[in-house]
């Protein structure tokens, strides 16, 4: 079996469509480890790709006023149970352009793995980005996970974001993002995370708002068991006229898993607002015993409850 | 033998005693209507009979067809068959209605439990059980799931309370469709209207029932608002 098809089992077993291949109508970078093994570009958009000494240097534009129809699926990865793999990123949008992106990052058998991802996004006048990192891991919790992103949103642009690692263990996690949102524009960052064992979860979020009115909204949804670990810093600030942004962060704490919640939030602009919440804490009881009046077991309950929260 | 019945139980929470001797039966098959004023214990004997956490008589019996459930944690007492419509009932993130009205059998169309409380299924079925819905609509599903659970004993609390009032005709609803199924309801409301759907009705004060019998009478008597001067210690009015 090749590497590719190994990749592409793989990444049908965790319920990925496979089909995204051989689809000629959709933009795909495949890499596993250090090696590019598909790429395909669709009409708009300019994909190009390198192998370096520890990983892949890609860049990606979306040309002027172009409207990719199709989700562009990058899917990253290790199979191996040791190795490193460096994803540099270079996003453009330009002026008007549309893109949505699915990233499949693959770690099944990860006992010491390291998987960093660097992006610099950039997004135009009134372009809009859609991005969705979805992570799929084994059992075995030897994975480091340092995603690092800044991104520029461009007046009356979008930026809509989607982190989820709910398959498998978390091992280390360390999410760093920041984003500059522009006049009128609108940055939204979702993080869903389940941490298992001994799983370390940090997860850093900054929105700027320095645009007349734009809009940020961080929400942060974890769950948390065994004795794992998670913090949370969500960081806003308001900087200009009819900004308005919001910190949410929810974690459900089970066992002896320790959960912190810093959200910052800073408005140097008189006009500007931002407010924030956080929850932490064991499941509701009231959702409890609702969900156990129904018939469900408190082990069931609990599970219906924290997959909602994740969803 | 009565479906539930409460014999003389003693709930006490700290030195506050809630109800001291409070007995009750509820009959297969009836409605049996709850009055009180707000502050009674309406909630804390809904409560009881669910068998939440904390809410364990200090003294007394709660009997479900016959056996002692007082230890019996609240999904044991689903499995039983009994169910409760929570006065406020709570919101979550990630479940659908249609998700919330299947849980007990995925088999069952939610469709129809939506429409019976006055909701349009192709509206509601898809959305969220979370704040984006209002409370009278959070309300009428929370209701409609009960239905759909098909229990031996509804316990519903205060049904039409909420922001956006349900009418009278929607819970007459409900409680058709519950009789239909043949499941007995505790219904509980401080409003003397409701009783007249009752087979049976009682007035709860201070820890106690103080009447019951027909539902005409009790509404009549709980009316005339002799409640609003009540001292508290003893009913001089019964």
């Amino acid at each position: 079996m090749s590497e590719l098809e190994d990749v592409m089992k793989t990444f049908g077993e965790f319920g990925a469509d496979k089909g995204i291949l051989v689809n000629r109508d959709i933009a795909h970078l495949v890499a596993s480890g250090h090696r590019i093994l598909s790429m395909r570009a669709v009409e708009g958009l300019e994909v190009r790709a390198e192998e370096t000494v520890t990983g892949i240097a890609a860049s990606v534009r979306v040309l002027e006023g172009i409207i990719i129809k199709n989700p562009v699926h990058l899917c990253f990865g290790i199979l191996h149970k040791k190795g490193i793999q460096e994803i540099k990123m270079n996003v453009q949008l330009e002026r008007g352009a549309f893109a949505s992106f699915i990233a499949h990052c693959i770690f099944p058998r990860a006992e010491k793995v390291r998987h960093i991802m660097d992006a610099v996004v950039e997004i135009g006048e009134s372009a809009e980005m859609r991005y969705s990192e979805v992570h799929y891991h084994g059992l075995y919790g030897g994975i480091e996970v340092i995603p690092k992103a800044d991104v520029k949103v461009g007046k009356n642009g979008r930026y809509l974001t989607d982190f989820s690692l709910l398959s498998g263990r978390v091992g280390k996690l360390g999410i760093d993002y920041t984003v500059w949102v522009g006049e009128n524009a609108v940055a939204e960052l979702t993080a869903r995370v389940f941490g298992h064992g001994n799983d370390s979860i940090k997860i850093k979020e900054k929105v700027v708002l320095e645009g007349n009115n734009s809009r940020g909204l961080i929400k942060t949804r974890i769950a948390i068991e065994d004795n794992a670990t998670a913090e949370v810093t969500g960081i806003t600030e308001g900087n200009a006229g009819g900004a308005r942004g919001h910190v949410d962060c929810l974690e459900i704490v089970k066992d002896s898993a320790v959960a912190r919640a810093i959200p910052i939030v800073k408005v140097s602009h008189p006009l500007a607002k931002v407010t924030h919440e956080a929850a932490i804490g064991s499941v509701d009881k009231r959702q409890l015993e609702t969900l156990m009046a129904h018939g469900l077991t408190p082990e069931e309950a609990v599970d219906v409850i924290v997959r909602g929260v994740l969803k | 033998m009565p479906l539930l019945e409460i014999k003389d139980i003693t709930y006490r929470v700290k030195e506050k005693e809630i109800f001291s001797g409070l007995s009750l039966a509820v009959e297969s098959g009836r409605v049996h209507a709850i009055l009180g004023k707000n502050g009674t214990g309406k909630s804390t004997l809904a409560y009881l009979v669910m068998g939440c956490e904390s809410y364990i008589p200090t003294s007394g019996e709660i009997l479900f067809e016959g056996k002692v459930i007082n230890e019996l944690k609240v999904h044991e007492r689903a499995k039983l068959g009994i169910a409760l419509a929570w006065q406020e009932p709570v919101r979550f993130e990630g479940i659908s209605v249609r998700d919330y009205l299947t849980l007990k059998s995925k088999e069952i169309d939610p469709s129809i439990y939506l429409e019976m409380v006055g909701l349009y299924p192709e509206l509601y079925l898809d959305r969220m059980l979370d704040k984006s819905l209002s409370g009278g609509e959070r309300k009428r599903i929370e209701l409609a799931s009960i239905v759909a659970l098909e229990p031996k004993l509804a316990v519903l609390d205060e049904p039409d309370s909420g922001i956006d009032m349900l009418s009278i005709q929607d819970i007459m609803n409900v409680i058709d469709a519950l009789k239909k199924n043949g499941t007995s309801v505790l219904l509980i409301s401080h409003r003397e209207e409701i009783a007249k759907v009752a087979d049976k009705a009682s007035l709860i004060c201070n820890g106690k029932i103080m009447c019951s019998g027909n539902p005409k009478n009790v509404a009549q008597y709980y009316k005339s608002r002799k409640c609003e001067v009540c001292i508290g210690e003893e009913c001089v009015y019964v």
